[in-house]
């Protein structure tokens, strides 16, 4: 909240010296030119800090398990180099997938949900609150009450259900076109449907059936394997790209429609290619993972708050939600001894304590 | 839901601090007893309709001419305490819906914002896991408890700010955040105890068929005194929605009407989810019915939702009873469906109600 009184004057208030100074804008803080683009130099600072935070707890899940290695037996591992092969079994093939897809699905969930943020200009605005995440979950559900639980099966359920929610969500929020506020309620009707068909499936399935959805359900790195996390992994990458080309075009949205518009922003192709594809992006990691809660709102908001920026980043979104996403699930794993928590469990836990100690914290400032 | 289509007229858009005229206010009254009909023929419904149909005179006669028949056993032991406890259920959650909205000053708010609903589920999850509790009026007391402790919660962090004033946005907020840590903290429970698990996905479905007259009487109290409480509130939340200096200027003590809402809408909610496990959406779309109907004052929406709200619930139960027939479908589920389009379209008409 203090960014707002230290950054936001100078270019501003200084009538007619902004514009012809050109490159000596004052934004109030430090910026640097790369190939004619601004950068901001916090965004960028934070957003690297915390994705080496990331990485470490990557290491961490590397290192940790009922197989406790050391370190140098962990990079041997990686490479397949180790003189036990058991070793380069449990590094290379059982934790190395699980957390790549940790930081990579987690960067993906931040990206879409910066995307949605900013396209409702609602901080509450994210692929949960959209109606994907539910719609996801329903089209898992049906698949394995109906199919069996094969991993195929679910995640293109899921991928179908989320889509179509997603699709119906906006259809229905058109008219003439597409309204933030409509969208958010628009979504939570659907989504409040969908929940109320969920709940039913559940109650009246077989309880074995009904556990194995309600665990995949809430979002499970669990036996994550190259074989489902490579394709994942690059489908997010590719995605989340196609997300940061359109960075400026989002930046010009969130100004509101009309002031976008008299920028000479075309409004509404851009946003239906932007929901395309952060809708895609969620997919992706949806039926990698399941639909894992809470990440894809958390993670803006704190990427947002630690860079201290005006608007919402994609890149520290990225990286806050790898980090979210990893060290969420070093704890699911080993929290709790033998049991093996689904990774959503303590994403949603930790994003709800984390919300809960920022109201506070801004509370004492205010005092 | 027909007596709602008789009064647009009634729709007309006084706004508050123009004198409200007498024919307005007496469309608005009959407008009143008009849906008060309709709640009356939607109660008999509910005691005719049902596996087995009965005509109403049969209904009657298990009233007036009891002869122990198993029909008239049916409508007095099973269905009078469902629709009984679908009245109570819908006026709470209608209530509680209204004066949240009323109070955050947001369209989007319900009951389960202030973690009404994930409260009340955390705790049967404890219930049924750490405690054995397995009937449905065991559950009723942990429910509650749950949501009164979830409901001070948020509101103690929701007004942790500058001298304890309580900031709409931070009370949204903070409710998002605690029903997220329950919900999660709820999951890990369930997850790794598939007993718990197994008794839990029928309570969380919300239903009021099954229950008996104790269920009845236990709730009954919290949220008779929580309508009496909302009703006397109505006056001060009109001067709420004009914004906090405002009301403070005309003699409102925003903070005391805050305070007793929140207390209300705990009590409403509480009692109702305690004892139909979660039923969304009455308390997020009757306001915004009530609304339509009357304008913004916020006495009249009041009386409406309480009337309105058993209205759909108890429609919603009986077409539960009918699409599904031998079976049933429960009324969380219907509510949901229902709901859902009524909401959609409000928010596509042209000028969507705002507060």
């Amino acid at each position: 909240m203090k960014s707002t009184n230290t950054s936001a004057p100078s270019a501003e208030l200084v009538p007619g010296k902004g514009s012809v100074a050109g490159e000596k804008i004052d934004f109030g803080r430090p910026m640097v030119r790369v190939f004619g683009h601004r950068i901001d130099v916090r965004v960028v600072a934070t957003a690297g800090i915390v994705m080496l935070l990331a990485l470490a707890c990557g290491f961490a899940g590397l290192l940790l398990g009922k197989f406790s290695l050391t370190p140098i037996e962990v990079f041997h591992g990686l490479f397949g180099q180790a003189e036990k092969r058991i070793v380069n079994t449990v590094v290379g093939e059982w934790r190395a997938p699980r957390v790549l897809a940790g930081i990579v699905l987690g960067a993906g969930l931040g990206v879409s949900g910066a995307v949605f943020q900013s396209l409702t200009r609602n901080p509450l605005g994210s692929p949960d609150i959209i109606g994907f995440s539910t719609g996801a979950y329903t089209g898992g559900i049906v698949t394995i009450i109906f199919f069996g639980t094969s991993f195929v099966s679910t995640a293109f359920g899921a991928i179908v259900g989320g889509i179509l929610t997603a699709a119906l969500v906006y259809v229905l929020t058109w008219k003439g076109g597409v309204q933030g506020f409509r969208l958010i309620i628009v979504g939570i009707a659907l989504t409040a449907m969908l929940n109320a068909f969920n709940t039913w499936l559940i109650m009246r399935a077989d309880l074995d059936l009904a556990m194995a959805a309600a665990t995949w359900g809430a979002g499970s790195l669990n036996g994550m394997g190259w074989s489902t996390i490579l394709p994942a992994a690059i489908g997010t990458i590719l995605l989340g790209l196609g997300c940061g080309l359109f960075a400026r075009d989002l930046g010009t949205l969130e100004l509101g429609d009309d002031t976008a518009k008299a920028l000479g922003a075309r409004n509404e192709p851009v946003r239906a290619v932007l929901i395309l594809v952060a809708v895609a992006l969620v997919a992706v990691v949806t039926a990698a993972a399941g639909p894992i809660a809470f990440v894809a709102l958390a993670a803006p908001q704190i990427g947002r708050r630690i860079a201290k920026a005006q608007g919402t980043s994609m890149l520290s979104a990225a990286a806050v939600g790898a980090l979210l996403l990893v060290a969420a699930d070093l704890i699911a794993q080993h929290a709790l001894g033998d049991i093996q928590l689904p990774v959503g469990v303590v994403t949603v836990c930790i994003g709800g304590i984390y919300l809960i100690w920022l109201l506070i914290q801004e509370a004492r400032k205010a005092q | 839901m027909t007596g709602l289509a008789t009064t647009p007229q009634a729709s007309a858009s006084a706004q508050i601090g123009q004198k409200t005229s007498k024919g307005l206010r007496a469309k608005r009254a009959i407008g009143l007893v008009a849906a008060i009909i309709v709640l009356v023929l939607v109660v008999l419904a509910s005691l005719a309709i049902g596996t087995r149909d009965m005509p109403l005179s049969e209904v009657l006669d298990a009233f007036f001419n009891p002869s122990g028949s198993d029909d008239q056993l049916v409508v007095l032991e099973l269905r009078l305490p469902r629709t009984l406890l679908g009245i109570l259920v819908g006026m709470g959650l209608g209530l509680a819906g209204g004066l949240i909205q009323a109070l955050t000053r947001n369209p989007l708010a319900d009951p389960g914002l202030l973690g009404v609903n994930a409260g009340a589920s955390f705790a049967v999850t404890i219930g049924i896991g750490f405690f054995g509790v397995t009937s449905i009026n065991g559950y009723i007391w942990f429910a509650f408890v749950g949501a009164l402790l979830a409901t001070t919660g948020v509101y103690i962090i929701g007004s942790s700010g500058r001298n304890r004033s309580v900031d709409p946005i931070r009370l949204t907020l903070a409710g998002v955040a605690v029903a997220a840590v329950l919900a999660g903290l709820t999951k890990g429970i369930l997850l790794t105890n598939e007993r718990a698990f197994d008794a839990f996905r029928s309570w969380d479905v919300g239903a009021i068929a099954g229950r008996g007259f104790d269920t009845i009487t236990a709730v009954a109290p919290f949220i008779i005194i929580g309508i009496v409480l909302a009703l006397f509130l109505s006056h001060s939340l009109n001067a709420v929605a004009l914004g906090d200096d405002l009301a403070a200027s005309l003699g409102t003590s925003v903070n005391r009407t805050r305070v007793f809402s929140i207390l209300a809408v705990t009590l409403l909610a509480g009692g109702a989810t305690a004892a139909a496990g979660p039923i969304g959406f009455i308390g997020l779309m009757i306001p915004h019915i009530a609304r339509w109907i009357v304008g913004p004052d916020q006495r009249w929406i009041l009386s409406y939702s309480v009337i309105l709200s058993p209205i759909l619930l108890l429609v919603s139960d009986v077409l539960g009873r009918i699409v599904m027939k031998p079976g049933e479908l429960q009324v969380g589920v219907v509510t949901a469906f229902v709901g859902a389009p009524v909401l959609i379209a409000l928010v596509r008409r042209k000028k969507a109600s705002g507060l």
